[in-house]
């Protein structure tokens, strides 16, 4: 056996002092030298547990077995079998808490960088065009519609579109990709790769309907009846930004992070007057709350030219939820974290415009229900930061939109759609469901796994009824729908206010 | 894409286009609006549905040049596509099933009262409409306005034109004459708007205002388009349009929409540079 090295292989960066400045991608990805050397110091366990650790169940062990051999088609192809964004994960999967956690190196030395050889495959192939689109083997007459080009939906499309059926996908924005799209920034996910898988699916014979917004411009009834769709699955993710109902929030340079990363992501207002969506030009920043997004929201903001730009969270940097990479990038970048730091209120001028975050510092007490430490407030320890923009990051709840117009279909008191976490079967017939809309706010790779599942599930439902009335009973017969609320909601790392 | 069908100068500043949105016709209602988008680089801009035509599979939209994207629309001709043309969105109007209603619309606001007249004659209710502008040449769509409703008042600063005077003037002089209104629907400019709010707040008259905030996605995923009424924030794109008048919180709302005006003169400002 070779000598194994400790620790992971460098993935090379742009310098932390010309990101401030830039949009492009700050991660460059492994040279093939690099991802060499990286797949060797994969043992090749017998039970690969790294891959009970994705959500997608991507061979890991044997794509990283590929890419040692510098077989990269190989290895390509191996990934693709199983997880059709693999350019996206590999830039944006928490690894940490997934397949990497599971490495058995881990505890002896770093883990095998799994998700930086997922990356490295994936932009090998893209760059050598061989990322063909596969072909159904049969044309099946049943129409699917997805709701939502995210993550959930990208995926279940592409699997039932695979398996033969019709499949289209309706998007409300003008634009495909859901949180890929709006969500993460250029700079940790360029839009040049969701736009190719976006491609590829069109290849395959999946049709997108942008522009149309479920629960308005059709109801789930008309696409079921009308329209002809045999079934729907619903992706529609946690849209819906939370608020922290603390005065000052409505003032001008106040921002959700939904709104902000919108503007800056989707609508381009960082070329503003180019593009016509401006955003307000931060000089000072305040960005509440410590996962992803605020991370992502911090980092825009530097980029956008404030001259400070601060993470203002209530816990301490061990409960931030955000993946350790981009956390490392933003300190990298400047961001200054003001840990154990609850804000008040806002201060504004007469003009409406925020100037300040009156602000009162913390400590830890006793876990809470979350098994995290409770932060306490410290009396008399208010003070205020000058700021002129604050990013409000708190997680999001889900959109109402589709639990307001669909008839029959069971919505918990968090909003969030009851679909049973194996299959996503609702309590609608024929309408299934998967990611945030039914978790609450979670994770890219998250969201691709219950695309998967419901796909699976909406392939046996679709079978089950073209074999006629029998069928019919067989299903009526089967309990299709278990509480999703007795599963512990992967949110917690994300939506922890 | 969506095409232009029709497009009609009503003045020299504001344009009428009937645009061929079948998916978005079908599902409209009276009250809700559209998002479009002219061009790649372009804004998302929301946009009252000034008519609807299921069965034609149209939908008709007013536009009054303001700023850069406004202008940009209205510079679009007949058989042009508008890239991007979503809807419906937002809450249809809580029209009432009985009574008499007084909608007032003052600007470019005269054509997104007509869809709620219309409806209220169908359902039997008596309609009033009071239109204002500045004068004579910028009140538009009374051909349209006038048949729809069982009196029509006009009003213009200059006099030029029926009431002289703004809205607000008439509607008091219409209140104190008894005219018997149960409910009435303001939609037009925010300082019109608040003012017929004050108006009818001391008639005790219930009154909605259509509140049309600075907006990005509509759907309610961004929270840009919140208003705070009766206390509460809400969002205008999915909550609204319609608040109760004498709930919202004017002083906010005002302040918000002015949140880019810098940057809203520049982008005027180059675009004109550029023609």
């Amino acid at each position: 056996m070779p000598l194994i090295y400790p620790k992971k292989t460098e993935m090379p960066c742009a310098d932390p002092a010309d990101r401030r400045a830039s949009w492009d991608e700050v991660a460059l990805g492994y040279t093939a030298e690099r991802a060499l050397a990286e797949a060797r110091r994969c043992l090749q366990c017998q039970e690969p547990l790294c891959e009970q650790g994705c959500p997608v169940n991507v061979p890991i062990r044997d794509f990283v077995w590929r890419v040692a051999l510098k077989d990269f088609e190989g290895a390509a192809r191996t990934i693709r079998t199983k997880n059709i964004l693999p350019a996206i994960c590999g830039r944006v999967c928490p690894v940490e808490h997934q397949c990497e956690q599971l490495c058995v190196v881990l505890g002896k030395q770093e883990p095998v960088a799994i998700g930086r050889l997922e990356r490295f495959v994936a932009d090998w192939e893209r760059r050598h065009g061989s990322g063909a689109a596969a072909a159904p083997v049969e044309r099946r007459p049943e129409k699917v519609a997805i709701i939502g080009s995210g993550p959930a939906g990208l995926t279940a499309a592409s699997d039932l579109a695979l398996l033969g059926y019709q499949v289209t996908i309706f998007e409300a924005l003008h634009a495909i990709g859901g949180v890929l799209r709006y969500g993460i920034p250029e700079f940790r996910l360029p839009k040049a790769i969701v736009d190719e898988d976006t491609q590829r699916l069109q290849e395959m014979g999946v049709e997108f309907e942008r522009n149309v917004i479920v629960g308005k411009t059709v109801t789930i009834d008309q696409l079921t009846t009308e329209m002809g769709y045999a079934a729907v699955f619903v992706g529609t993710g946690a849209g819906s930004p939370k608020f922290m109902n603390i005065p000052g929030e409505n003032l001008k340079g106040v921002y959700s992070a939904n709104e902000f990363l919108t503007r800056v992501n989707l609508m381009r207002a960082y070329t503003f007057p180019e593009s016509d969506t401006p955003v307000r030009k931060p000089r000072r920043a305040a960005v509440v709350g410590a996962g992803d997004t605020a991370m992502d929201a911090v980092r825009a903001s530097i980029r956008l030219g404030a001259e400070e730009a601060h993470i203002v969270y209530r816990r301490s940097e061990e409960e931030m939820g955000a993946r350790a990479e981009d956390y490392r990038r933003a300190v990298e970048e400047g961001a200054i974290f003001d840990w154990l730091t609850l804000p008040k209120r806002f201060l504004g001028d007469e003009q409406g415009w925020v100037t300040g975050v009156e602000c009162l510092r913390m400590e830890l007490g006793e876990p809470d229900e979350s098994g995290r430490r409770r932060p306490v407030p410290i009396e008399g320890s208010e003070f205020t930061m000058d700021v002129n923009l604050v990013v409000i990051a708190l997680g999001t709840n889900p959109n109402p939109l589709i639990p307001r117009t669909t008839y029959g279909l069971e919505i918990d008191p968090h909003g969030c759609i009851v679909a049973d976490p194996e299959t996503g079967a609702t309590s609608r017939e024929g309408v299934f469901a998967g990611g945030d809309i039914v978790t609450g706010a979670a994770t890219v790779i998250l969201a691709m796994g219950a695309g998967r599942r419901a796909a699976t599930a909406v392939h046996e439902y679709l079978q089950e009824k073209a074999t006629g009335p029998d069928g019919d009973v067989a299903r009526s017969e089967r309990p299709i729908r278990k509480k999703a609320s007795a599963k512990p909601r992967p949110s917690a790392e994300h939506v922890d206010w | 894409m969506a095409r232009i069908n029709e497009k009609r100068h009503l003045t020299p500043v504001t344009k009428l286009f009937v645009v061929a949105a079948p998916l978005v016709a079908r599902n409209a209602c009276p009250g809700q609006f559209v998002i479009l988008r002219v061009n790649e680089s372009g804004e998302r801009v929301p946009i009252s549905i000034t008519n609807f035509d299921r069965e034609a599979g149209t939908i008709t939209i007013v536009v009054q040049e303001v700023g850069k994207t406004s202008s940009l629309i209205c510079a679009l001709e007949e058989g042009d596509e508008i890239l991007d043309f979503a809807g419906p969105l937002g809450q249809p109007a809580p029209l009432p099933e009985s009574g008499h209603v007084i909608l007032v619309g003052g600007g470019f606001g005269a054509g997104a009262i007509y869809p709620l007249a219309r409806e209220l004659r169908r359902r039997g209710v008596r309609v009033s409409a009071l239109v204002g502008a500045r004068n004579q040449a910028l009140l538009i769509l009374g051909d349209l306005l006038e048949p729809a409703s069982d009196d029509y008042h006009v009003c213009t600063d200059d006099g030029s034109l029926g009431y002289k005077g703004f809205v607000t003037g008439r509607l008091e002089e219409l209140l104190n004459d008894g005219a018997g209104f149960t409910h009435c629907f303001a939609i037009g400019p925010m300082p019109m708007m608040r003012a017929v709010a004050e108006v009818t707040r001391r008639y005790g008259l219930t009154t909605m205002v259509s509140l049309d905030p600075i907006m990005v996605d509509g759907t309610g995923m961004c929270g840009a388009c919140r208003v705070t009424v009766n206390g509460r924030t809400q969002f205008a794109c999915v909550d609204g349009p319609f608040f109760d008048a004498h709930e919202v919180n004017f002083d906010e709302a005002v302040v918000r929409s002015k949140m880019y005006v810098d940057e809203e003169k520049l982008a005027a400002e180059l675009a004109g540079a550029g023609r």
